[in-house]
């Protein structure tokens, strides 16, 4: 792993062989390509392994509650536009706790980068079914296996028509760094779910089952089809891996502000007008 | 026949939702304030669009009058419904003028009862919906208020709507006028009006709880508002939304409460404003967004404003139910500061101060009020807001910057991410100086202590009660929140020099005062709109004596002056 101003000397808690610490490596590396300074970047997260994310490289970071970071970050970016916002968690905290927050972000089409590791179980809390569990999966709750249809993200955003979907595979390190900075420099909210393997809690979907169980689309796909999209979106016996869907036409959410149309400043910059105050003020006599 | 004469009338317009009553009500307190006249105004209602059966009291008068009368001088029913409805606060002395189907109709027959055929005369004018208008003649006409002034008003009100219907209003005011001068010169009122009008309150603002604290949250410098509707707090994001773009204000009605909050949170974080708009309802989802701000040690100011619970209880109704829930709301301990407003200026300059204490303590910031407060408005003469200053906290950060960092105070420097160098790390977790999470007993006690040293910094700052009375009281009354000037009114009738008032403001921390306050009392009375006394308990901790006696009210409605006073005299007579 090439070292990078991202790097954070801080003791790491995953577990030996987690996703999660090449999809640390994707960040990383992808911010410093793109020439992006860390304190420039706010990094949002929230509860799960992945939401540890900010605590193990070096950025501005907001580690929120389970399931309220797409909020957050919603909050950041609305207030100073200048920041490159990146909110990162897992399929629990985004698909299951967070589910309304992910619908009405893809609404808002706030300009951040969200990206969701999805392991297809809950690691934290010790191996649970999660939203994203494949049926039929065996866990110490879910004892006769998961039967509630699996949550699918990209399916959603896309019928939500979100303005940047994508998958990626965190085994495929070059790929997702491309996919990766596409998202970075889309205007927009630009959803990745990045299969992401738990190595002590998932034995079915495992690197070797994600490999198995996915493919990459070639430059005949049309991400600009949103049917064709949805579509490949929906598919599961083997899931299509790349930008699956864009949406160019939705403004980003902090372009529609009335207030940022005439004055880019973010809030912290602003003063109150005390004449106009005065004058309204004045309404009431 | 004729009675003496009046300077403090009570005057109720009672009819369904959406007949236009919010309307007349403006109108008619604007333009008598406009005239002259002290006026207050509070209004209740449905939990509906259409139908049902609303009522607004409105007091003229020719001293400052600003609580809620049960009695009623003139009541205008405008449906069949209305004299049922308002029933119990009809004596003889009341004049009723209305349609005689909504007189004859009622099972009441007492009172005054002046038939007039207000529709018909409307429909002669040219619409039955003027109906209404020309009762607001009769009122002002019975008033002597100034013609002009509401004929100002009509021209502002309906500009939009052209000419045909500013000249149909102008006709029905002055329709309203003619049957009001024909009523007391045939001496049908059986009384005299006689209110005092007063130049000065010509010129004065005239405001409801409502605007008080979206006015506030403008001064205080809040620029990121996020609510969800519900009543009776939605009229202040609405508010703020109408003048967002003017003072550079985001205004985001969010998807639901715990967005709301965690919004707030993140938009805080960045360096805004941030204000939250709610009711009890709202602000149980937000607990556990309020305990983030907590831990994460965020600037935010809430207001939540109260109606009956639990659960979706009375919508439209009003209560001081929710000061528990705001006390306690989050999971583990952290420090927080409630205002309970019991005015309309305190409602402008408490709102007004939050956003400052809430930058310089990093600790949650509650307005706490309800439906009666933001529904209620009267004249005032100063909002004393030239002198209010915003106050900015944050710091610009260097590249040692830590966001956490212990201090003598308790109070870390407040950094943002995108001012200066360095990096701003806010956690959930139990965090160290630079807010990486830690599992360290002894960091975890140091941050325990930190944020508990706030409260003690919070206590030297918190605003006394204030006392109305006079020394070598006998019997003390407590009040906070909304309550305060019916109270006040209260105690005035009781025309008594050994009964004193201590209002609470700020009911959270309690100002340490209130022990001696209640030492050098015989006996302590504590009004409260809720079931289980609730700031009782927070004033008896703090004073290490028990109130001896609470009126405690739980209707879904407010308190009046008259009911406050047998209540009191009651006690006050041992009965």
């Amino acid at each position: 792993m090439k070292s990078s101003i991202y790097d954070r000397n801080a003791e790491n808690s995953w577990c030996p062989g987690c996703g999660n610490h090449s999809a640390l490596r994707i960040l990383k590396e992808s911010l410093t390509e793109l020439n992006i300074k860390p304190h420039e970047v706010v990094l949002v997260s929230g509860i799960g392994q992945a939401g540890k994310f900010p605590h193990f490289m070096t950025s501005q970071s907001f580690n929120g509650l389970h399931g309220r970071y797409l909020s957050n970050a919603l909050g950041i970016k609305a207030s100073n536009p200048d920041l490159k916002v990146i909110a990162v968690s897992g399929d629990g905290c985004t698909y299951s706790e967070g589910g309304n927050h992910f619908i009405h972000t893809i609404r808002y089409n706030p300009n951040i980068v969200n990206i969701v590791h999805n392991n297809q179980v809950y690691g934290l809390t010790k191996g649970q079914a999660s939203p994203t569990s494949q049926l039929g999966m065996v866990t110490k709750v879910q004892v006769s296996g998961v039967f509630n249809e699996p949550f699918n993200g990209p399916a959603i955003a896309i019928a939500q028509n979100a303005s940047f979907v994508a998958r990626a595979f965190v085994g495929d390190i070059e790929e997702t760094k491309e996919i990766l900075k596409k998202a970075i420099k889309h205007e927009g909210y630009a959803l990745i779910d990045l299969f992401c393997p738990c190595v002590s809690f998932n034995r079915i979907n495992t690197f070797k089952w994600c490999k198995e169980h996915t493919f990459y689309l070639d430059d005949s796909h049309d991400p600009f089809d949103r049917a064709n999209a949805f579509k490949l979106a929906i598919q599961s016996d083997r899931y299509p891996l790349g930008v699956l869907y864009i949406n160019p036409n939705r403004r980003p959410y902090e372009e529609n502000i009335g207030i940022y149309r005439t004055d880019k400043s973010p809030l912290f910059k602003r003063e109150l007008d005390k004449n106009k105050f005065n004058q309204l003020l004045e309404t009431f006599r | 026949m004729v009675e003496d004469s009046i300077n403090d009338i009570s005057i109720v317009l009672c009819g369904a939702a959406g007949q236009g009553i919010q309307t007349v009500e403006a109108l008619l307190t604007k333009s008598l304030k406009k005239s002259g006249y002290n006026v207050f105004a509070s209004r209740e209602y449905m939990s509906r669009v259409r139908g049902g059966v609303n009522s607004t009291s409105i007091r003229v008068s020719s001293k400052s009058v600003r609580a809620y009368l049960e009695r009623i001088d003139i009541l205008i029913p405008l449906n069949e419904e209305a004299i049922p409805h308002v029933n119990k606060r009809i004596s003889s002395q009341t004049i009723i003028i209305g349609e005689s189907k909504y007189i004859k109709g009622s099972p009441v027959t007492k009172g005054i009862n002046i038939e007039v055929p207000f529709t018909e005369i409307a429909q002669k004018i040219g619409n039955k919906i003027l109906a209404n208008i020309i009762s607001l003649g009769v009122i002002c006409g019975i008033l002597k208020a100034e013609k002009s002034v509401l004929q100002d008003a009509i021209v502002k009100i309906f500009k939009k709507k052209g000419q045909t219907i500013i000249d149909e209003n102008l006709d029905a005011i002055n329709k309203g006028y003619e049957i009001a001068t024909e009523l007391i010169d045939n001496k049908k009122l059986q009384r005299n009006f006689n209110i005092e009008k007063t130049s000065e309150v010509e010129n004065q603002y005239i405001f409801d709880g409502r605007e008080a604290v979206a006015l506030g949250a403008i001064a205080g410098g809040a620029n990121f508002v996020t609510f969800y509707p519900m009543a009776p707090s939605t009229g202040v994001g609405t508010f703020l939304a109408q003048h967002g773009l003017e003072f550079s204000i985001i205004v985001d009605q969010s998807e639901d409460e715990i967005s709301v909050i965690n919004k707030a949170i993140g938009a805080s974080y960045a360096g805004a404003r941030a204000f939250v708009s709610t009711s009890g309802g709202g602000f149980s989802l937000m607990c556990e967004g309020i305990s983030c701000v907590g831990m994460m040690e965020l600037p935010i100011v809430v207001l939540v404003g109260s109606r009956p619970g639990p659960a979706t209880g009375m919508p439209t109704r009003t209560a001081q139910e929710d000061l528990e829930l705001v006390l306690y709301a989050g999971a583990g301990y952290f420090p927080r500061i409630i205002f309970a407003p019991g005015t309309i200026e305190d409602a402008f300059k408490l709102t007004q101060n939050a956003f400052n204490l809430t930058q310089e303590y990093q600790v949650p910031v509650f307005i706490l009020t309800d439906q009666y407060l933001i529904d209620s408005y009267y004249n005032t003469p100063t909002l004393n807001h030239e002198t209010l200053e915003i106050k900015k906290f944050f710091v610009k950060t260097d590249k040692n910057y830590e966001r956490y960092r212990f201090t003598e105070s308790g109070i870390s420097p407040f950094g943002i991410p995108g001012y200066g160098d360095g990096l701003v790390d806010a956690d959930s977790h139990t965090h160290t100086e630079e807010g990486d999470i830690t599992e360290d007993p002894e960091i975890r006690a140091k941050t325990v202590e930190k944020r508990f040293k706030k409260l003690e910094l919070i206590k030297k700052i918190t605003i006394p009660p204030e006392f109305i009375g006079r020394e070598g009281y006998k019997t003390l009354i407590i009040a906070w929140g909304s309550n305060y000037y019916i109270i006040k009114e209260a105690i005035e009738n009781l025309n008594r020099n050994d009964v004193a008032l201590l209002y609470f403001k700020q009911v959270y921390p309690i100002h340490s005062s209130v022990k001696n306050y209640i030492e050098k009392a015989e006996q302590t009375i504590i009004i409260e709109n809720n079931p289980n006394a609730q700031l009782t308990k927070l004033i008896e901790l703090e004073s290490h004596r028990a109130v001896d006696f609470k009126i405690l009210r739980y209707t879904g409605y407010t308190f009046s002056v008259e009911e406050l006073l047998d209540s009191i005299k009651n006690i006050l007579e041992g009965i």
